[in-house]
């Protein structure tokens, strides 16, 4: 792909070792198997960006099914076999495959990768100042595992019986006795989260130790810190999923009865297991880790709005030292919140009203960074460029998103709204016109420095606006239907009279979701044009403080051409009495 | 390397060999004890106390933890009340059902 | 284009007073921490919902082989010494010798490896598998897990008796950090032992 030659190549001033007649590297060292983090880090984007149109595309077809229950498909419902969409019409087993898959590729396969092994790996050491992570083969080591699981969990769809159909959250006892999908699913899961791991590791020990000269942790981008406090989050939450899915697969494959509880039914027959096991123990460890889990999806792009604000509004970031112990706040409470999504599961009162003060409590941090933000808008001089576009609308949409959360933290709410498109409404706010929104900010904002080039503006602007329009169409419907009573994960809502009366929304949201689709190609088309054709830049083409617009764009290898030093916090822009309107970390001048 | 790591390191080795020692004569009292068949909470309170001095042991000797610098007790701290909370949590979360189902 | 040069591989961070390796090596301990911690509390969720322990009845020391447990304890803490003793004759800078204690820890890993495989065939001899019983199930998981463990430490371990070795010539001190987080892991796969021991077989 012609980013990576260009980042090899750099320009002339791209090599931190001029001149030490150094061998070339041979092609797989370069590109496949490298281990420098920026070559790793569009790696990571790159096959996100591919899985996540893979898992938009599988709701596409879900969203068939939901406006049009039990109507065939015209043309691609005969391409995908008879076993999927008999006669055209989706299978209830498929559509339920294409539920869980949706969920789990769009959540591991596509915006973590994104946000933290693509975002976070080519950032974080140009913006602390280091020629790499500390471990760059683990780094290397941490992709390829990354993608074997990524291809093995696509590839389930292949499998007799299908992919996993029960559901991203694979609750038993119905996912321990689900087709073989299920345990592809299940070892998938193992290499991604080992995968985790290993990055999460190297992104504590590069962003404690690697630091420039001058770059003490008060003068960090606040992207490093929300980077940082992901790591942790992924470092100490992943492992009991891990553990979990070791348990679910010796139900599956040795046949044990962890989750099993005795005296279960299956279509009329007693399951001939041991039984003693229990069901909650899987919500349990799953939650542990998918509540940090949706923390660590917010989190980098907060770091990325966080970012492109204060470099479009020529101003300092509104209250970053608050910001800073916030972000640490948010990540700590998260891990002491997950049996939010347990309420309807027989806890006792005691236990329920701790999860929910809990969970009370953890929407401070997340008002006082929303809030931060909006107050960094106020009085500054904005430049609505593309990324900043995002970047704007990204609070508006996770303020949506956090406020809807608030009926479902609350116990005696949450009891009629659980499970209800109510619940997908909610979660979906905060993560696609939230953090995908987010995350296309950070392309607009860093294609620059790892390309060369700029990205069209124009195309930038209109597919903001479409996305940003269907986006809403999408999601802002599924409330109503959710308060009227409409369940998650149903195949058919015209079975129920609830269902019947919020059809229309249905439709209305199957063609925002399609028109969303449309929208995403002004992005494609850009995102490979201007490769091509963006116009070149020089190292700083935005103005902004930051360590990483000291390094050539793109940087070579060792990334900085002589060692940064830092001589200012992160965001002094439009500081009285200087003669630009930015003075960088890197430039000495006062 | 030089003398004085040399040194550094012969004037430890006494410590480990008394730790080695300790946590074998550990293993036969933690042996020993369950022979007495003591009440379930006692037997778990002794067997675990028993456990976590063996592990303090192994971390604080053989582990260097002892003389760790602040940033590893720190990330230490942090997991420690994690897995309490891991710990802790699910398993209260089941004392106030009343089904009569296992686990529940 | 060569590596780049990373700081503080072989030399500690001014301020946090340790190298990267050993900083990544406490983290990793830190994420297994979780692992097993998890495994645990999912020991204590099974175990409390069940009327007996074991369901089958009687005593756990009666059902599992106390004594091979024992001795594989008494193999696991003598290979933690030996692990210090290998790391310490790097210190002192004596190769040989630290051939030597680290030939003896993977040694005495293989043994523990070996007294758990007749454990475990004498289970299955008497039809005992992990889907006879969440007992089992938990039994097989827990010291499984652990085991795989101790394979990964046999794998590092023999790599830096084997052809790791070369570093010693060119580096030392790179060579004993990388011995010494070997050791912080190994050390960590006995302690998980030192818990699992009493959790599993006596309690």
């Amino acid at each position: 792909m012609s980013v990576q030659h260009t980042a090899a190549k750099g320009n002339g001033h791209g090599h931190a070792h001029e001149g030490h007649g150094e061998h070339e590297l041979p092609f797989w060292r370069k590109y496949i198997f490298s281990v420098d983090h920026k070559v790793i880090g569009i790696q990571y984007g790159v096959t996100a960006l591919v899985f996540l149109l893979f898992g938009f595309t599988l709701m596409m077809l879900m969203r068939w099914q939901l406006a049009y229950p039990g109507r065939p498909l015209p043309v691609i419902g005969n391409l995908l076999g008879e076993t999927a969409m008999p006669g055209g019409v989706m299978a209830p087993e498929f559509y339920n495959q294409l539920g869980a898959m949706h969920g789990t590729i769009m959540v591991f396969l596509g915006v973590v990768p994104l946000a933290v092994g693509g975002f976070g790996n080519f950032v974080v050491p140009l913006q602390i100042g280091a020629p790499d992570m500390a471990f760059p083969r683990l780094n290397m080591v941490s992709y390829w595992v990354f993608l074997p699981g990524c291809l093995l969990m696509v590839a389930s769809f292949f499998l007799p019986g299908g992919a996993a159909q029960s559901g991203w959250t694979s609750y038993p006892p119905l996912s321990d006795i689900a087709p073989t999908g299920q345990t592809a699913w299940l070892f998938a899961m193992v290499l991604i989260i080992t995968s985790s791991l290993l990055g999460s590791i190297n992104f504590i020990v590069t962003i404690v130790q690697l630091r420039a000269k001058g770059l003490s942790y008060w003068r960090l981008p606040f992207f490093v810190h929300a980077q940082l406090v992901t790591a942790f989050l992924l470092l100490l939450a992943f492992p009991p999923l891990e553990a979990a899915s070791v348990m679910q697969l010796m139900d599956r494959l040795a046949g044990t009865s962890f989750f099993l509880p005795s005296g279960l039914v299956v279509s009329g027959d007693p399951l001939k297991v041991a039984g003693g096991g229990n069901p909650l123990l899987w919500q349990h460890l799953f939650w542990f880790l998918a509540h940090p889990e949706v923390y660590v999806l917010i989190l980098p792009a907060m770091g990325i709005v966080a970012e492109v604000i204060a470099n479009n509004t020529r101003k300092p970031l509104w209250g970053y030292r608050l910001l800073v112990y916030s972000v640490v706040f948010l990540g700590f409470m998260s891990f002491v919140v997950w049996a939010h999504h347990m309420f309807m599961t027989g806890m006792g009162t005691t236990m329920s009203t701790f999860f929910q003060t809990t969970t009370m409590i953890i929407s401070i941090p997340s008002v006082v960074i929303l809030t931060c933000f909006i107050m960094s808008l106020y009085g500054g001089n904005i430049r609505f460029t593309a990324p900043m576009l995002f970047a704007t609308a990204f609070l508006p949409m996770f303020a949506i998103g956090g406020l809807t959360g608030l009926p479902l933290g609350l116990t005696a709410s949450d009891i009629y709204l659980h499970d209800t498109f109510y619940v997908i409404g909610h979660f979906h706010y905060v993560v696609a016109p939230g953090t995908l929104f987010a995350l296309f900010a950070g392309i607009y904002y860093w294609y620059p420095k790892a390309t060369g080039r700029r990205m069209n503006e124009t195309l930038g602007k209109v597919h903001f606006w479409l996305s940003f329009v269907a986006i809403n169409f999408v999601f802002m419907p599924m409330f109503f239907q959710g308060m009227a009573g409409l369940s998650r994960r149903l195949y058919d809502p015209t079975i129920y009279a609830h269902g019947r009366g919020v059809q229309a929304l249905n439709v209305l949201i199957s063609f925002g979701a399609w028109g969303l689709g449309l929208a995403q190609i002004p992005f494609i088309v850009n995102f490979f044009m201007s490769l091509k054709n963006g116009a070149r830049v020089a190292e700083n083409p935005w103005n902004a403080t930051t360590l990483e617009w000291a390094a050539p764009s793109p940087p070579g290898h060792g990334n900085f051409v002589t060692e940064p030093v830092v001589y200012r916090e992160p965001y002094e822009y439009s500081v009285p009495g200087k003669s630009t309107d930015y003075s960088p970390q890197f430039r000495a001048e006062a | 390397m030089d003398a004085a790591q040399h040194e550094d390191v012969s004037k430890h080795m006494g410590k480990y060999y008394v730790v080695f020692v300790a946590l074998l004569c550990l293993t036969a009292i933690t042996v020993g004890v369950s022979y007495l068949h003591l009440t379930r909470p006692l037997a778990i309170t002794v067997a675990l106390a028993i456990a976590c001095i063996k592990a303090g042991m192994v971390a604080a000797v053989f582990m260097h933890l002892i003389s760790e610098r602040k940033v590893i007790y720190a990330v230490l701290i942090l997991t420690a009340l994690f897995f309490i909370v891991l710990l802790a949590l699910p398993n209260l979360t089941t004392f106030e059902h009343h089904s009569g189902m296992p686990g529940t | 284009m060569s590596e780049t040069v990373i700081p503080y591989v072989v030399k500690p961070h001014p301020v946090t007073g340790i190298p990267n390796g050993k900083f990544g090596i406490w983290l990793f301990l830190a994420s297994e921490v979780m692992l097993f911690g998890a495994l645990f509390s999912s020991y204590v969720l099974i175990r409390t919902g069940m009327p007996h322990w074991p369901p089958e009845g009687g005593l756990a020391s009666e059902v599992l082989n106390v004594p091979l447990a024992t001795l594989n304890t008494a193999v696991l803490i003598t290979s933690s010494i030996t692990m210090v003793l290998a790391w310490a004759s790097c210190k002192m800078g004596k190769l040989p010798r630290f051939r030597l204690w680290m030939g003896a820890t993977i040694g005495l890993a293989f043994a523990f490896l070996v007294i758990k495989y007749f454990e475990y065939t004498h289970k299955f001899e008497l039809g005992h598998f992990p889907s006879h019983d969440n007992f089992y199930a938990i039994y097989f998981t827990l010291t499984g897990l652990h085991g795989l463990h101790v394979i990964g430490g046999i794998i590092v371990n023999s790599y830096l008796v084997g052809p790791g070795t070369k570093m010693w010539a060119t580096d030392p001190e790179h060579f004993t950090n990388r011995v010494e987080n070997a050791g912080l892991y190994w050390h960590f796969v006995d302690l998980v032992w030192i818990f699992l021991f009493p959790s599993l077989y006596l309690l």
